[in-house]
């Protein structure tokens, strides 16, 4: 049997005779899905021609019937029954519980009532103003209990991970320095090379160094690693957790009586909080480095002077500010990306949108926390 | 259960509708099915058993062009699947259904976007007709009307397997491929299903193909089994054949405390 060629080549005709007080129309052709422009004007006609009642629909020369063909049929029948009776003949036995299968029901459920653009926009904003106010409770609330799992660890040390820390510091940390390296080196020699230019014009080129060794030390070398950590292991959290969570995995620790903060989250969030400092002490340096090479480059100032002056404008202090941030960035990263994995429903699509907005949660609070500290470095004159 | 059979013999006088000749399948070093012959006839319920990675669902994969075989050939509605243009493979596509064992559903749109994603590919359809259409899709499957705007996500495992049969059901097709459609039902849920399967079959004249290890589909809507082992069809016929064969795995499958139990239930 060769696929319906036969019929597709033909198309669906109706016939319309009007003897003897009544309406006979006479359906021929395949009635099926691939005619379905030719079916549903060919019904439209049938309901406008359609004058005398009873009318019959003859099935006798209806090649092929599929649902779309019954269904249309059926409704047509039942918008034309207000006018009057209309019946069907010469259908098949397959026809007919085709005909009965389809049968027309009223699919219009009641309607949604409509809202004007102004109250959707400001339900929205309600809307996502309550959320955030939820995720600020739920993060202090996760804060809280995973600073209580850190004391039972640190109560119980033999509950403590270690494999699994050393493992995650591997993957944030250690497999994090080339590309961090690569960052920092670049943005170092792109601001010194700025500045130099900039600075030229006043005839003080040597002060780019301050410029560099305080920038880079204070901001810059934590800003990057916190946003590249974020988006690199950030993002696998998230993924992480997400997929456990999704195939139940995360349930299958509870039962087993350990604690899912404990053995997935606590460990992480450890590495985190080491490794995220260790990694902005080497992103400061290359960035140094970089801003180095361009001043020797561009500005013909000798590695020597770089290095005298360089000592001569940032304190242990300038350095002590870029550090003490790191681990708080750590924790917020940390966080943001362990709540967004627990909040990981059934579908895929749900696990992509959840490390989307881990990843731009953490970057956006990595921001403003820095906001922050530089206002309360400032205020205490630090 | 066992009465309620058609009492028919299929081979009699019917067109063969996918024919499957000598096919090879393997994957590396290992051969899957050494040379396979197996006819589907046209209008039939032909349960497909076999033993776990026998190649049950390779088989299927194979006819589905989803896995290259190696030999052989495969026909489908009177077409060998190897000398079709892209063109005419797409052709061909629109006339068998699937459901997939774990449903396949995509999981970004709702069970009446799913049902549509064929419909909208395929065929020019006003948007009222495609919206009444995927309904009377959802209700020939007996889902409820409310499952329409839902997402997969939030479906039970009996409603998936519901909407994945709608959705292989979108295009009035002419095969419908079932991978094991009762597997995690329960068995009224499971008895259900079968019912819906027999009475589509009936209403829609379809030719089901369908893999399962589920002994009360096997005994309740097929009308022919073919069991597969040592990469061929050890045995194919009604369930009479089955019952009445030598073979060690179909003495075993037919004839185990499971089987027994179906049997003392539908008889």
């Amino acid at each position: 049997m060769i696929v319906a060629q036969g019929t597709l080549a033909r198309k669906p005709e109706v016939a319309i005779d009007r003897a003897g007080g009544q309406t006979t129309v006479r359906l021929s052709g395949p009635w099926t899905a691939p005619h379905a422009q030719t079916v549903e004007s060919l019904v439209q006609e049938i309901e406008t021609d359609a004058e005398a009642f009873p009318l019959v629909l003859d099935l006798s020369g209806v090649e092929r019937l599929d649902t779309l063909g019954a269904w249309t049929l059926n409704r047509t029948r039942h918008e034309m029954s207000g006018k009057g009776q209309v019946d069907f003949a010469n259908a098949t036995p397959e026809q007919k519980i085709l005909l009965d299968e389809a049968a027309f029901r009223d699919f219009q459920g009641p309607s949604k009532p409509r809202h004007s653009r102004v109250v959707d926009f400001l339900v929205d904003v309600g809307r996502s103003v309550a959320g955030a106010g939820r995720d600020m409770v739920g993060g202090v609330g996760f804060l809280g209990e995973l600073i209580a799992a850190l004391i039972r660890v640190i109560v119980h040390p033999r509950r403590f991970r270690g494999t699994a820390v050393i493992n995650q510091l591997e993957q944030i940390a250690y497999r994090g320095v080339p590309i961090i390296v690569l960052i920092s080196f670049l943005v170092g020699c792109i601001v010194s090379q700025q500045g130099i230019f900039q600075l030229v014009k006043f005839g003080a080129t040597p002060f780019v160094i301050d410029l560099i060794g305080i920038l880079v030390l204070r901001e810059l070398g934590v800003l990057l690693t916190s946003i590249m950590v974020a988006g690199r292991s950030g993002s696998a959290f998230t993924a992480e957790i997400g997929s456990m969570k999704m195939r139940e995995e995360i349930d299958a620790l509870r039962v087993m009586g350990l604690d899912p903060i404990e053995v997935l989250i606590v460990p992480r969030i450890m590495a985190l909080v080491i490794g995220l400092p260790l990694l902005t002490f080497i992103a400061s340096i290359a960035a140094l480095v970089g801003g180095g090479l361009t001043t020797w480059v561009y500005g013909d100032i000798s590695p020597d002077i770089f290095l005298n002056r360089l000592r001569a404008a940032v304190s242990l202090n300038t350095f002590l500010v870029g550090m003490i941030k790191a681990p708080f960035m750590a924790l917020v990263i940390g966080i943001i990306a362990t709540l967004e994995g627990l909040a990981v429903e059934g579908s895929a699509e749900s696990l992509g949108r959840h490390v989307t907005s881990s990843v731009v949660k953490a970057i956006f609070m990595v921001i403003v926390l820095d906001g922050v500290f530089a206002m309360f470095f400032a205020a205490i004159n630090y | 259960m066992m009465l309620e059979r058609r009492p028919s013999d299929p081979t009699k006088n019917r067109d063969v509708i996918i024919s499957v000749r000598g096919v090879e399948v393997g994957f590396g070093e290992r051969t899957i099915l050494k040379g396979l012959d197996l006819d589907v006839y046209r209008g039939e319920i032909l349960g497909f058993v076999g033993g776990s990675g026998q190649g049950k669902s390779v088989l299927t994969r194979a006819i589905l062009g989803l896995v290259p075989k190696r030999a052989g050939t495969i026909q489908v509605l009177g077409q060998n699947l190897d000398d079709l243009s892209p063109e005419e493979r797409r052709q061909l596509e629109r006339h068998w259904g699937v459901l997939f064992q774990q449903g396949a559903l995509f999981s970004a749109l709702t069970v009446k976007q799913n049902i549509q994603v064929p419909m909208r590919e395929y065929l020019h359809l006003s948007d009222r007709l495609l919206d009444e259409l995927a309904m009377l899709k959802i209700e020939m499957v007996g889902l409820n009307p409310d499952a329409a705007d839902k997402l997969p996500s939030e479906l039970s495992g009996g409603m998936i397997k519901r909407a994945a049969l709608a959705r292989a059901l979108a295009l009035d097709p002419e095969i419908v491929f079932l991978d094991e459609p009762t597997s995690g039902l329960d068995p009224i849920g499971a008895g259900e299903f079968d019912d819906l399967i027999a009475t589509l079959q009936r209403t829609l004249g379809l030719t089901v193909f369908m893999v399962t290890h589920d002994l009360d589909s096997l005994y309740s809507v097929c009308d022919r089994i073919a069991a597969l082992g040592e990469g061929k069809i050890l045995a194919e016929g009604p369930i009479e054949v089955m019952l009445e064969s030598d073979h060690p795995w179909l003495r075993s499958y037919f004839h185990g405390k499971r089987a027994r139990a179906v049997m003392a239930g539908g008889a």
